[in-house]
């Protein structure tokens, strides 16, 4: 605790010199923040690095299934191409951009000069180019790079697993030390640094699914640690928890390794859900419909989401009434997740929407999310399961649900707050270019796969039987268009942090938020102090719709 | 008037320093598990513990120059809060596992329940646990016998409890200002939990050599040192802390009314315990 | 009714008949088994009410896109509530979920429930083939994906899968089963978790090392069924594939019976006839192409980076006596190559071990015994 010493009135300037002298500049800059403004410019910036790393993985992986045969790798390398697309997107890119969403913007939406633990968060963002280098160095080393898929199963990677297995288990260590801090930063930051007029209720929907996000994420990521240390320990240390002959059983993996990923496919999906929730009423220029449903169904998809790990293990033998159980279960995430997609759509309806390039991304997810979880309610059923489990049914679902989800999402927040990061309009037409160029391309790459499971094509494989060609092949040529039109996103940001058109403090003119008080870019330490109560209210949630000029405070506290 | 700006810390080269020291430590031991020099493992380690220590001092000459006000100890409580927290779930992790073994795969394996065609792979196995008899004893180490809840471990068990007693005692004694108790209930906490790690090193060699019973010793081995090798390694952990709060004690930091520093590592210290708790009860007793 | 599967009916031995394989199907394939009809059904139902929900969601969307833009003077509406709707759309998805469950519950159920079988077969996934053993009827044997296969998958080898008859999803030995019977099918691996899946039966399941998955099925036609492994096991995951040939229970007995009297005279045989160097290598060279080639390929050249190549590799051409070792005990430094010693008989390794010392111009002039087999275990 703050050891008080008598007389701090000096020590105060004191402070506030410091803070202010000799603030580092050029690299080393980078190197030492503590702002959060900072910080989540680098997770930004390190995740789009990494998703044109893993996207080149993916562009590989479709080449060499655009047709049957063998063209281009063997087939321990492709397994390897897949282990490190699956590994790099889920954990250096989509996990890290929505961190890097969380930095710059919670500080921002709640009031507060910075997040709760500065340095903390330095230290969460440097470990990932550390465990990035770490996983990908798997490559240079005898037998390749890991090879057991992302989930990695034991005894493959355990028994079997070449020497990348242990880089990449202490890359996971790493990436968690990384992951649980900066929830942990998230949650005391948003429970503690509020602004004082800013009730738990009143605070905006990403900051709520970041909180929730945060809880599932001190929950779950060390479970992963666990299983990944008996992986290690299994290999090098002679113990059988995998080993039947032991005494061991490898589908014990499975469920201890579910229970992470389970929740983190969900830590993946709900600040997503909290992007889409700030974007729509923004260009609907409505309050968004069910404020509180929102957030209460946030909060049950968190909890059943650590209930229903079996669901991904239909096919290893489950007694039946485990099954049974999941699939219950699982069925009931549908109920919170359907009442979500209504509420967004109850937003628009009779809304006055524009159709600017934040919204046509925060639209195209509502379709397309939907597909995805669609097909996520077909997987709940245990019998229709024992057709679609490990087959290209999966690969659709979670393609759906990750990248026309999460990853559209994520694009959908950068065009909304680039502005206001960056202070710069972005070139629209550029934008609308590269949203409908991906849209159309990714349901080419993605949706041909429902079929191509259907039909019987399992996953992970480098070459198939001549009945799945054709969906392969307009998957492919799908895949490389949506992965080089993300170059035109790469574009897009380059020339709006060069210059553009003054985006001023509100760039987009229906959107509210305590973020759009302040200018673009926002100063270096955002809120020194907190926002007033009247500020907070006029920026509250029922503020959309009533132009500020017209703005009564009652009218928006209700 | 400090009381209303919540502290931002200057730039700082610790987290990097700390990030890049445990990357290298990481690296270090994957090196080392495929033959390499522990040198790496070595390097690494050394440069987190120089971040920490730097990083440490820098906070608590913060805290000790004023600048943290209440509201920034809370955010120190909970982020010290929700961390014990996320260590309790990796300890779920392996008593997940534990559970699952003794609940599903052995008697499975032994010819019980839904999945009990396995027997059919291992008909000479007898479900059990402790297990002493492994499906297949090809590549395993027999051990003679299981360790039981009592000797050495109960020793143990009442040894950190009253430790638990201790470091509590300590606490009153700070809020009380008796710093001369405070230091002395501190370094019988240390003591205690130093005679623990010694029994427990104790047991770990009398396990090894005697018994027979290693990390190889199936399944039953292999949850043993798990569940007691990562508590034992908290323990040292909160040894190491409490060390540092006693020499900050002796260097006359902490006050009555303002001491988070010591009050973390106490809440560590009762999770170690509570932890052990647990572990008395699912692996050596029940 | 699905696409037509492509299940040939009046076949030759192997039954791999050339089929216009490259129609395409868009949804399961014709079920053959009462589980399949089951999954069958299941599958559709939560088709059509996952189609029918994206249908309305959609609709919606897109009226409302349609309908209120600004562009065209709508003004806003300030509702953010309606307590009607909002307990409406949770209601009625709760009631859809139960509406469903009920017919998914009873069809669990009845899939996984056993009964007596009238056949028995042991199926061990191993990387990367498939072993089928029938315990009661003292039959056993390996099936490997066929070789036309293999050549053509192979990276620079310059043949055409167009050109292979079910490419990727033919066997040298396919698993004969009767049709109208029950019969219960015990999976389990050798190594690490394969996953049996014959996509017309209706489920997968898995093969798990140290376990048995127990399931039964009764195929009501005959005909040819074919599959692949279904969880990813390694770098020959694609080429493991499954294919049944189900026969009627007549036509099921004259196979067995055939079998049995074909494995006898084989193993009589080759008991009786003297151990030649020729004997070892055409003996080698089947055990070879059917269990070795998979990794180290038909012309011992192996894949570079992943499987060694025998072809004038200094463990085929040296010392025998760790030739001997890595195969009957595997290598200590990559368990990919495991102990053969545990399936293969002794003359089986004496043979591929003289075809391995000899083929490919490695010439070493070696002819390994079954009697140096068996001392090296």
């Amino acid at each position: 605790m703050s050891e008080i010493l008598s007389g701090t009135g000096g020590a105060i300037s004191g402070t506030e010199a410091a803070l202010h002298h000799g603030r580092p500049r050029g690299w080393w800059r980078w190197l030492v923040t503590t702002n959060h403004k900072d910080i989540g410019t680098l997770y930004l910036v390190f995740s789009l690095i990494m998703l044109f790393a893993g996207g080149a993985l993916a562009l590989l992986i479709r080449a060499e299934l655009f047709e049957p045969g063998l063209q281009l790798v063997q087939p321990d390398l492709y397994n390897a191409l897949v282990t490190m697309h699956g590994l790099t997107m889920i954990f250096l890119v989509i996990m890290p951009a929505l961190v890097g969403l969380a930095n710059w913007q919670i500080p921002l939406m709640i009031g507060a000069p910075d997040m709760a633990l500065p340095r903390i968060n330095n230290w969460s963002f440097w470990l990932l180019p550390c465990a990035a280098v770490l996983l990908w160095s798997g490559f240079l080393l005898p037998r390749g790079g890991p090879n057991a898929g992302w989930t990695f199963y034991a005894p493959l990677s355990s028994t079997y697993g070449p020497p990348s297995i242990d880089f990449m288990i202490f890359a996971i260590h790493a990436l968690g030390v990384s992951s649980v801090l900066g929830a942990i930063n998230i949650i005391v930051t948003t429970l503690n640094l509020r602004a004082p007029s800013m009730r738990l209720r009143d605070m905006p929907l990403f900051v709520w699914t970041w909180l929730i996000t945060a809880f599932l994420l001190v929950l779950a990521m060390p479970v992963l640690a666990a299983v990944a240390t008996m992986v290690l320990t299994d290999r090098h240390f002679g113990t059988s928890f995998f080993i039947a002959a032991g005494g061991g059983d490898p589908v014990l993996f499975q469920h201890v390794f579910w229970f992470f990923g389970h929740p983190e496919v969900y830590i993946m999906i709900l600040p997503a859900f909290g992007v889409i929730s700030e974007v729509i009423p923004a260009f609907a220029r409505k309050p968004l419909f069910g404020r509180i449903s929102m957030i209460l169904a946030v909060i049950a998809i968190a909890f059943l989401s650590v209930i229903v790990w079996a669901h991904h293990m239909f096919t290893v033998g489950m007694p039946v009434t485990g099954q049974l159980f999941f699939m219950y279960a699982t069925a009931v995430i549908a109920i919170p997740t359907g009442i979500k997609v209504f509420n967004w759509i109850a937003t628009l309806w009779q809304g006055s929407l524009s159709f600017e390039t934040p919204m046509l991304w925060a639209l195209s997810f509502v379709f397309l999310f939907t597909v995805g979880g669609l097909s996520g309610v077909m997987l709940a059923n245990v019998p229709a399961d024992y057709q679609y489990q490990d087959t290209y049914f999966v690969v659709a679902h979670l393609h759906y649900v990750l990248v026309t989800g999460s990853l559209f999402a994520i694009i959908a927040a950068i065009y909304f707050w680039l502005p206001k990061w960056t202070g710069h309009r972005f070139d629209e037409r550029l934008g609308q270019l590269h949203f409908w160029l991906s849209v159309v391309s990714v349901n080419l790459t993605f949706f041909p796969m429902h079929f191509a499971g259907l039909a019987g094509m399992p996953r992970r494989i480098p070459d198939y039987a001549l009945q799945f060609a054709d969906f392969n092949l307009v998957a492919s040529i799908g895949a490389f268009v949506f992965g080089f039109s993300q170059l035109i996103f790469l574009w897009v940001i380059v020339k709006t942090v060069r210059g553009g058109e003054p985006a001023g403090e509100r760039p987009w003119e229906g959107a509210r938020g305590l973020e759009w008080t302040l200018a673009s870019p926002p100063p270096y330490h955002s809120f020194e102090l907190p926002p007033s109560p009247e500020t907070v209210a006029a920026e509250g949630p029922l503020a959309y719709g009533i132009a500020e000029s017209d703005a009564k405070p009652d009218e928006v506290t209700r | 008037m400090s009381e209303a700006r919540y502290f931002v810390p200057q730039p700082s080269p610790w987290p990097p320093l700390a990030a890049l020291g445990l990357a290298l430590t990481l690296g270090g031991i994957a090196h080392l598990l495929h033959g390499g020099s522990w040198l790496l493992m070595a390097s690494g380690s050394l440069v987190l513990i120089l971040a920490v220590t730097g990083w440490f001092s820098a906070v608590i000459a913060e805290g000790r120059s004023g600048r943290y006000n209440a509201q920034v100890d809370r955010s120190f409580r909970l982020g010290m809060a929700w961390f014990i927290f996320s260590e309790v779930l990796l300890f779920a992790g392996f008593f997940g596992a534990l559970f699952y073994i003794r609940e599903f795969a052995i008697p499975w394996l032994g010819g019980y329940g839904d999945k009990g065609a396995a027997h059919l792979l291992w008909p000479h196995f007898v479900s059990q646990w402790p297990l002493l008899e492994f499906p297949s004893d090809a590549d395993f180490q027999v051990p003679k016998a299981a360790m039981g809840p009592t000797g050495i471990p109960a020793v143990n068990t009442a040894i950190l409890l009253l430790s638990g007693l201790t470091v509590t005692l300590a606490h009153w004694s700070l809020k009380r200002d008796a710093r001369d108790r405070l230091v002395r209930w501190l370094a019988v906490t240390i003591a205690l939990g130093v005679v623990f790690l010694g029994l427990q090193a104790h047991e770990y060699l009398f396990a090894y050599q005697e018994l027979g019973l290693t990390l190889k010793s199936g399944v039953y081995g292999s949850t043993f040192f798990m569940l007691t090798g990562f508590h034992g390694m908290h323990v040292t952990i909160g040894l190491i802390m409490l060390t540092v709060i006693l020499a900050r004690v002796l260097a006359g930091h902490f006050a009555p009314r303002s001491h988070f520093g010591f009050e973390a590592v106490s809440l560590y210290w009762h999770f170690v315990d509570l932890v052990w708790l647990a572990l008395y009860v699912f692996v050596y007793w029940i | 009714m699905p696409a037509t599967a492509e299940v040939p009916t009046g076949t030759s031995a192997t039954g791999s008949i050339a089929q216009p394989t490259t129609a395409l199907h868009w949804n399961l394939p014709d079920p053959a088994t009462a589980t399949g009809h089951q999954v069958y059904d299941m599958h559709m139902m939560v088709t059509l009410v996952c189609a029918l929900i994206g249908l309305v969601v959609f609709a919606s969307m897109t009226w409302a896109i349609v309908r209120w833009r600004r562009s065209e003077g709508a003004v806003a509406a300030r509702f953010s509530h309606h307590a009607g709707l909002e307990v409406l759309w949770t209601l009625v998805p709760t009631l859809i979920l139960v509406a469903m469950a009920i017919p998914t519950t009873r069809t669990l159920l009845a899939i996984n429930r056993t009964a007596a079988p009238a056949v028995t077969v042991r199926i061990t996934g191993s990387q990367w083939k498939w072993h089928y053993a029938y315990p009661d009827l003292r039959l056993a044997f390996y099936s490997n994906l066929k070789s036309d296969s293999r050549e053509a998958s192979r990276k620079g080898s310059g043949q055409s899968p167009a050109a292979v008859p079910n490419y990727l999803t033919d066997v040298d030995r396919p698993l004969v089963l009767p049709t109208g019977q029950d019969i219960q099918l015990q999976l389990g691996s050798d190594d690490v978790i394969h996953s049996w899946w014959v996509p017309a039966f209706g489920f997968k399941r898995d093969a798990i090392p140290g376990y048995l998955n127990l399931v039964d099925i009764n195929i009501e036609r005959p005909g040819w069924y074919r599959g692949q492994c279904a969880e990813l096991c390694g770098a020959g995951h694609a080429y493991m594939p499954i294919v049944v040939h189900a026969v009627p229970p007549a036509q099921f007995e004259g196979w067995v019976a055939q079998e049995q009297r074909r494995q006898a005279a084989e193993l009589a045989q080759a008991a009786g006839r003297p151990w030649t160097r020729d004997e070892a290598m055409t003996q080698g060279q089947e055990t070879y192409e059917t269990i070795c080639a998979a990794c180290h390929q038909k012309d011992g050249k192996g894949i570079p980076g992943t499987f060694p190549a025998l072809a004038g590799s200094a463990v085929a051409t040296g010392p025998l006596r760790a030739h001997l070792k890595i195969v009957v005990h595997g290598s200590q430094r990559n368990p990919v190559m495991r102990a053969f010693g545990k399936e293969l008989s002794d003359l089986k390794l004496a043979g591929v071990i003289t075809y391995e010392r000899n083929a490919w111009g490695n010439d070493t002039g070696d002819l390994v015994t079954p009697d140096q087999v068996g001392a090296a275990r």
